[in-house]
C-alpha cells in the first residue's frame, strides 16, 4: 500500500489548507502519479488538480511531488517516491485556487512581457520567411517548452518578485525570439529586459534546470541573453 | 522594463557586471593582503606600516574600499528587495526596506570616509 499525502484547500469551506493521508491499493505498478491522482479522484470526486492530455505535451498538471515540481503524467512513481511515501503539493509560489490547482495568472502575465511571437518589420515574403538549416538549430531546446510553470515555481528569485522578474520560462521564451533569425525586435527586446529584476534576479542556482520536464536549460538561455545585453551595452 | 531608483546603476547589467569586477578586486586584494602576512610570520609595525603605506598599495586599498561599497550596496539592495518587501512581510514591508536602505547608506558611507581618512589622512 502506497502511503499518499494530498494538500487539500477549498476555500468555499476550508479556514486553511490541510493534508490528506490516504492508503493507496497500486496493485504493484509503477504507475505514473497522474494514474495516482485518477484513483484517488475515483473514491473522492472532491479532489481538484488539472489534467490534459496525459502524456506530457500540455504542461497541464504541473505539480509537487515528494517537494520536486514535475508533470504528474510523466512521472512514475519509482522516480518519485521514497520511503513508500508520496506527497502532492500544488506549484509552490503561487495562491492556490483549490487542492491542486494554482492561480497561474503572474505566470502568464510574464510570459506575456517578453511579447512571445515573432516581430518583423519587414514586407511579408510571397510563400514564408526562410530559414538556414543552422539557423533553425538555434531554437533546439527552446521552443519546446510547455508552459507548465515547473520551472519558473521553483526558483526563490521568482517567489519573492513574480510581478517584477520574468522568471526561467518566460526568459527561455524571451530567448527563444531573441534568437530567431526572422525576428527583427532584437534591440527592444532587450531595452526591454535591461533592469535590476527582469533578467538579472537570475542568480544561476539552476532549481529551473533540475525540474524542467522537457529537459530544457533556462539558466543556459538567460547566460545568452546576459552576453547579448553585455554586447549590446559595453 | 521594471523601474526602481534605489539600485546602483539602475540598469541590471551594470550592476551585474559591478558586481563580478568589484568581487574581483577584492578577491586580488584578499590574496595580496593574504600572502603578504603569510610571507612574513615575524611581522613587526614597520614592516606592515611600510607595505600597507607605500602608494600602490593605498591605491589598491581605496579600490577595494570602494570595491565593498559598490558590491555591498547592490547585493545588500538584492536582498532587501527579495525580503523586506510588501509581499514577504506585509504592509510595512515598504517602510522598513527603505528605512533599512537609508541605514546601510549610511553606514557604507561612513566607512568609506573613514578609510579614505584612515589611507589619505595625516
Amino acid at each position: 500500500m502506497l502511503q499518499v499525502s494530498v494538500y487539500r484547500y477549498n476555500p468555499e469551506t476550508d479556514e486553511k489548507p490541510w493534508m490528506q493521508d490516504i492508503q493507496l491499493d497500486t496493485g504493484g505498478k509503477d504507475l505514473m502519479v497522474l494514474d495516482v491522482l485518477e484513483l484517488l479522484k475515483a473514491e473522492d470526486p472532491s479532489l481538484t488538480y488539472r489534467r490534459s492530455c496525459r502524456e506530457g505535451v500540455c504542461g497541464s498538471d504541473g505539480l509537487n511531488m515528494n517537494g520536486k515540481n514535475g508533470l504528474g503524467c510523466i512521472t512514475p512513481l519509482s522516480k518519485t517516491v521514497k520511503g513508500n511515501r508520496l506527497v502532492l503539493r500544488p506549484l509552490p509560489g503561487l495562491p492556490v485556487i483549490r487542492d491542486l490547482v494554482v492561480d497561474m495568472t503572474m505566470f502568464y502575465q510574464q510570459y506575456e512581457k517578453v511579447k512571445p511571437y515573432l516581430i518583423n518589420d519587414q514586407p511579408a515574403p510571397a510563400i514564408e520567411r526562410l530559414q538556414s538549416p543552422e539557423e533553425r538549430a538555434k531554437l533546439d531546446g527552446l521552443y519546446e517548452c510547455v508552459l507548465c510553470a515547473c520551472c519558473s515555481t521553483a526558483c526563490p528569485s521568482f517567489w519573492w518578485n513574480p510581478d517584477r522578474f520574468v522568471g526561467p520560462s518566460g526568459l527561455l521564451q524571451a530567448y527563444r525570439f531573441l534568437a530567431d533569425s526572422r525576428d527583427t525586435a532584437t534591440p527592444e527586446r532587450l531595452a526591454e529586459l535591461d533592469d535590476p529584476y527582469s533578467v538579472f534576479r537570475c542568480h544561476g542556482i539552476q532549481n529551473c534546470v533540475q525540474v524542467c520536464p522537457k529537459g530544457l536549460n533556462p539558466t543556459q538561455a538567460i547566460g545568452h541573453i546576459r552576453n547579448m545585453l553585455l554586447e549590446r551595452a559595453t | 522594463m521594471v523601474t526602481t531608483v534605489t539600485s546602483f546603476g539602475r540598469s541590471g547589467l551594470s550592476d551585474w557586471l559591478l558586481q563580478r569586477f568589484t568581487a574581483l578586486i577584492l578577491l586580488t586584494y584578499t590574496l595580496c593582503v593574504g600572502s603578504f602576512l603569510v610571507l612574513h610570520p615575524q611581522l613587526d609595525y614597520s614592516t606592515w606600516a611600510g607595505y600597507m603605506g607605500s602608494t600602490p598599495m593605498k591605491v589598491f586599498s581605496l579600490m577595494a574600499l570602494l570595491s565593498i561599497v559598490a558590491h555591498a550596496w547592490i547585493g545588500l539592495w538584492s536582498v532587501s528587495t527579495d525580503y523586506l518587501t510588501v509581499r514577504m512581510i506585509g504592509p510595512r514591508g515598504n517602510m522598513i526596506r527603505i528605512l533599512f536602505q537609508a541605514s546601510y547608506a549610511i553606514v557604507l558611507f561612513a566607512y568609506l570616509v573613514w578609510g579614505v581618512q584612515i589611507l589619505w589622512g595625516n
